[in-house]
């Protein structure tokens, strides 16, 4: 099997390598080597897919004979983790970016075939030249063979799964974050093919658009996962630690979450070129660091996965990327140049121009805490690096700012805004935002927390705002169409899905702060040491810890404490949380000794009562000292009476009798480890049963944080908004297969007039600005439709578009889908 | 004033702005941050000033004292002699001897004393590391 699986990972490296060439032949356009080169790239992904399957065939099955799974998987690992454990490896996430990557190029590739003839041939190379690298990676780099096999006989078992890693978010966190690194190669592939080409027109963008919104959802959606699995598991309580590989992770997500906005000027405004195409680059090359960083070692980090074998290779990939992106940008300034020039201060685009600038600042600033110890030995000569209050200073002022404009964009038209409109719009939102201002001042001690307090009220402006927006919308569309309010709700967010969907994002973005806010602002964190019995008063909550309840297994020591929760006499919550000690799993099985139990991992499971007004946290450090000692004096005490020392109870000499031989005899080992381990069980029982007796004090970390379930709920909200903006929309399912380049641009300058009917039914554009726009847009509309009628072929890339005559006879006034006639 | 002029004048503002924030961070990342010290060049550090201390936690060396444990610390490479350290406060799940460590705090008579909640375990590196024990 694992012969088999180096020659089909083989195969796909020259799949990769000979789809990149020959797109590269297919430059000029030519049907036939494009065509070769995407069905090239369905083998690379049909591959890869083999040596997944046949990696996880082998977890699924214990084939220790390869290493990977011998040394991330057991025979005992829950059949659940054993398919996961593929990415806890090295080599094993290797093959996961290739995967994932497999699968987003031939998406994207199917998607664009009948598009961009021009761009796709170079999109594919440098996909494809990612894809090679990657996989080049395994076959040549040392150490990262996932099909490495180690001669000699099988081993029996694995060495397991570490225990801290067997929660259910390992199944989704890593491939999510993966998949949000790799699906950023899309957006990137397809910009540089429209630098090199010069088509730098947002035909790119339209194409590509789809995939940078996914990678951004991914990236979101496993950061949050990351935060909610530290919070439950590690112990810790916190879910953010600034620390370099959550940094990699958040870095590349808010520079991909510029593009969306910016992608956006361009789409409709034709502006902003050079920096969205160097906001794309950027988004990759984080990307790619944060690849590296995991993996390399060189900042001092929780979750530097050690081995360094791979970080020189990824580092050199980020410089031809960037030195090379940078070069081509730099030689096509001139066909970057803007179409248009911003109408207003006050438009929607200059607010998006406000947002990139405050999240590329904020990134800029993460990435200098980041690689702070390396700046400062470069400096310095030592290394020295930044806590988490240095990032909270910049970040906390900038991720307010943000959430502000969040609230003011989507209440801003395309162009320009006059007063009275404006007025009309921000009249609602602000007078919210006082009335939340003076509700916090006078009901809460949110005075003393001035940023939380600015995040609140700015939060209640933007989610006021975005509640508007919906209300507008729902009322103008049910004053021509009628029906219910909930019903006109629907159509209007299903009619507009790509706006009413990242306005959905948009409030799940500004719970998810008010959540992030109010749990670091006002939680109450606190170590009590009890004894069985005792109570204390925790925020209001009288904790009182009943009794412990030890449980030993083969596998861990499990020191559980009933705790119960009241208040005002009430109880609120009856918790067990426990610390867990694992023994060492793997290797040969030897005489584990009852002090193996405390080598291997320790874990929490937090006793956790979560609330829509706050959660009640708690996770115990019980003193084992007393254990240990007891431990101890077990194992010498065994060993005594295996070695038959004088005065040792008779049962021992059976014991050492069967020791010897077993020694002898093969056959016989079976039995007498098993009746070691039934007197060890005996043993590790008594030895619990005396520490329950005993009721020594526990200390114990206790949270109460307020709020801190918005933040999930924020997260879901926000998933559900990009969900629905990702949606197909109901044209493009049907004319999938017809769709050309000036179909493509036709319907976008429909949705153009379309948004700005919109936000003209809305009270946000002024009767004059809207006709003025209005006219500025047929106009535009009917020079696209001349062009489609002229040449049957669009701009002469698009194909066949002539052929279906729907372009033709279209008249701007035939406008599809209005929402509002007037 | 005419539209060429505005801008210029748009972007010198902005430029300046960018640039005061960006010696503001830079002074303040100088002054704010932590020396990372190896075990062995804590030893003839100045008491009293703070810093990062990494390095790998000696096995069976981890006992309690008081409210919080004491241990000592070895470089991550190389035979050093190890460094005593107290420290109160939350222990991270993946603490235990043979894991590297990083700890904020200061020398004492002899002893780093770590600050509370500033102890970062790295996760274990079952990937490659077979120093655990």
């Amino acid at each position: 099997m694992a012969s088999l699986g180096s020659v089909l990972l083989a195969l796909a490296f020259l799949a990769a390598v000979f789809a990149a060439v020959v797109a590269l032949a297919g430059r000029n356009g030519t049907r036939r080597w494009i065509d070769l080169s995407r069905r090239a790239v369905y083998g690379f992904c049909a591959l890869v897919t083999a040596c997944v399957v046949i990696i996880e065939i082998a977890f699924a099955g214990n084939d220790f004979s390869f290493n990977i799974v011998q040394q991330h998987s057991s025979i005992e690992t829950p059949p659940f983790y054993k398919l996961a454990a593929m990415w806890s490896s090295q080599e094993g996430s290797l093959l996961l970016w290739a995967w994932v990557l497999s699968i987003a190029s031939s998406i994207a590739l199917y998607v664009t075939r009948n598009k961009l003839r021009e761009i796709v041939p170079w999109a594919t190379a440098v996909m494809m030249g990612v894809a090679a690298f990657f996989t080049g990676l395994m076959l040549f780099a040392p150490d990262v063979d996932p099909f490495a096999t180690t001669p000699g006989p099988t081993p029996a078992d694995g060495i397991g799964l570490n225990p801290l890693l067997q929660h259910p978010s390992m199944m989704i966190h890593p491939p999510m974050l993966y998949s949000g690194y790799v699906a950023f190669t899309i957006p990137f592939a397809f910009a540089i093919g429209a630098l090199i080409t010069r088509y730098v027109d947002a035909e790119w963008i339209r194409s590509t658009r789809k995939f940078a919104l996914v990678a951004w959802t991914f990236l979101g959606f496993g950061l949050l996962l990351g935060a909610r699995w530290s919070y439950t598991e590690l112990g810790w309580g916190g879910y953010w630690a600034w620390d370099p590989v959550e940094n990699a992770a958040l870095m590349p997500w808010l520079l991909g979450t510029a593009f969306l906005h910016s992608i956006m000027v361009q789409e409709k405004r034709g502006m902003l070129k050079v920096w969205n195409a160097c906001l794309v680059v950027a988004t990759f090359s984080m990307a790619l660091l944060g690849t590296f960083l995991v993996r390399s070692g060189v900042l001092q980090s929780i979750h530097a996965f050690g081995d360094n074998t791979v970080g020189p290779y990824i580092l050199a990939l980020i410089g031809v990327v960037v030195i090379g992106s940078t070069l081509l940008i730099v030689s096509r300034l001139d066909d970057l140049k803007s179409e248009k020039r911003i109408d207003s201060l006050i438009s929607r685009e200059s607010v998006f121009l406000i947002n990139n600038l405050l999240l590329v600042g904020l990134t800029l600033v993460i990435a200098w805490g980041t690689f702070f110890p390396l700046i400062s030995e470069l400096f310095t000569g030592s290394k020295a690096s930044l806590a988490a209050p240095w990032f909270d200073r910049y970040t906390t002022p900038l991720a307010i700012l943000l959430v502000l404009f969040t609230g003011i964009g989507p209440l801003l038209a395309w162009r320009r805004v006059t007063w009275a409109s404006a007025k009309r719009v921000f009249r609602l939102p602000l007078a919210v935002a006082a009335v939340t201002l003076a509700g916090l001042l006078i009901l809460s001690d949110a005075g003393h927390k001035p940023w939380a307090l600015f995040l609140f009220v700015f939060a209640a402006f933007a989610i006021s705002g975005l509640v508007q927006e919906f209300w507008i919308g729902a009322a103008a569309r049910r004053k021509t169409s009628g029906g219910s309010m909930a019903g006109a709700t629907v159509a209007v967010v299903a009619r507009n899905r790509r706006r009413y969907g990242g306005y959905i994002v948009h409030l799940g973005i500004a719970v998810i702060l008010i959540g992030i806010a109010a749990s670091s602002s006002f939680q109450t964190n606190r170590d009590v040491v009890l004894k069985p019995g005792e109570s204390t008063v925790v925020d209001g909550y009288t904790v009182t810890y009943v009794k412990p309840e030890v449980e030993v297994d083969s596998e861990k020591f499990t020191f559980a404490d009933r705790i119960r929760v009241e208040k005002d006499g009430k109880l609120v919550a009856s918790l067990r949380p426990s610390r867990r000690f694992f023994r060492p799993t793997g290797g040969e099985v030897s005489l584990g000794t009852l002090a193996s139990y405390f080598d291997g991992e320790a874990t929490s499971e937090v006793g956790l009562d979560a609330g829509v007004a706050r959660d009640f946290w708690i996770a115990p450090n019980p003193d084992i000292s007393g254990v240990m000692g007891r431990v101890r004096r077990a194992d010498a005490a065994f060993a005594d009476c295996v070695r038959g020392a004088p005065g040792t109870p008779p049962q021992c000499e059976q014991l050492a009798g069967l020791m010897l031989a077993a020694r002898d005899n093969p056959r016989l080992q079976p039995a007498a480890l098993e009746t070691i381990g039934a007197l060890q069980a005996q043993s590790a029982e008594n030895i619990a049963r005396a520490y329950a007796s005993e009721r020594l004090p526990v200390t114990f970390k206790v949270i109460v944080n307020p709020l801190v379930t918005w933040m999930w709920i924020g997260g879901l909200i926000a998933l559900a908004g990009a969900l629905i903006a990702l949606w197909p929309s109901r044209g493009r399912r049907r004319g999938a297969l017809v769709r050309t380049e000036a179909d493509a641009l036709k319907e976008a300058k429909y949705r153009e007039i379309r948004d700005a009917e919109l936000d003209h039914a809305a009270g946000k554009l002024s009767d004059e600005d809207f006709a003025a726009i209005d006219a500025e847009l047929r106009r535009e509309a009917v020079e696209i439709l001349d062009k489609v009628g002229a040449n049957g072929s669009g701009n002469g890339r698009a194909n066949g578009s002539g052929a279906n005559g729907s372009a033709h006879g279209h008249t701007p006034d035939e406008k599809p889908e209005s929402v509002e006639r007037s | 004033m005419d539209p060429a002029r505005k801008r210029t004048i748009r972007l010198v503002v902005a430029l300046s702005v960018a640039v005061l924030l960006a010696v503001a961070l830079i002074y303040t990342s100088f002054s704010a941050s932590t020396e990372a010290k190896e075990p062995s060049q804590l030893f003839s550090a100045a008491p009293g000033t703070t810093y990062d201390m990494t390095g790998r936690v000696v096995p069976g060396s981890i006992e309690k004292q008081g409210n919080g444990i004491a241990f000592r610390v070895e470089d991550r490479e190389g035979d050093s002699q190890s460094l005593p350290v107290t420290y109160t406060g939350t222990v991270p799940d993946p603490f235990r001897g043979g894991r590297e460590i990083v700890l904020t705090g200061a020398m004492e008579s002899g002893t780093f004393v770590g600050k509370p909640e500033t102890l970062i375990t790295k996760c274990p590196s079952k990937f490659t590391t077979k120093s655990d024990g």
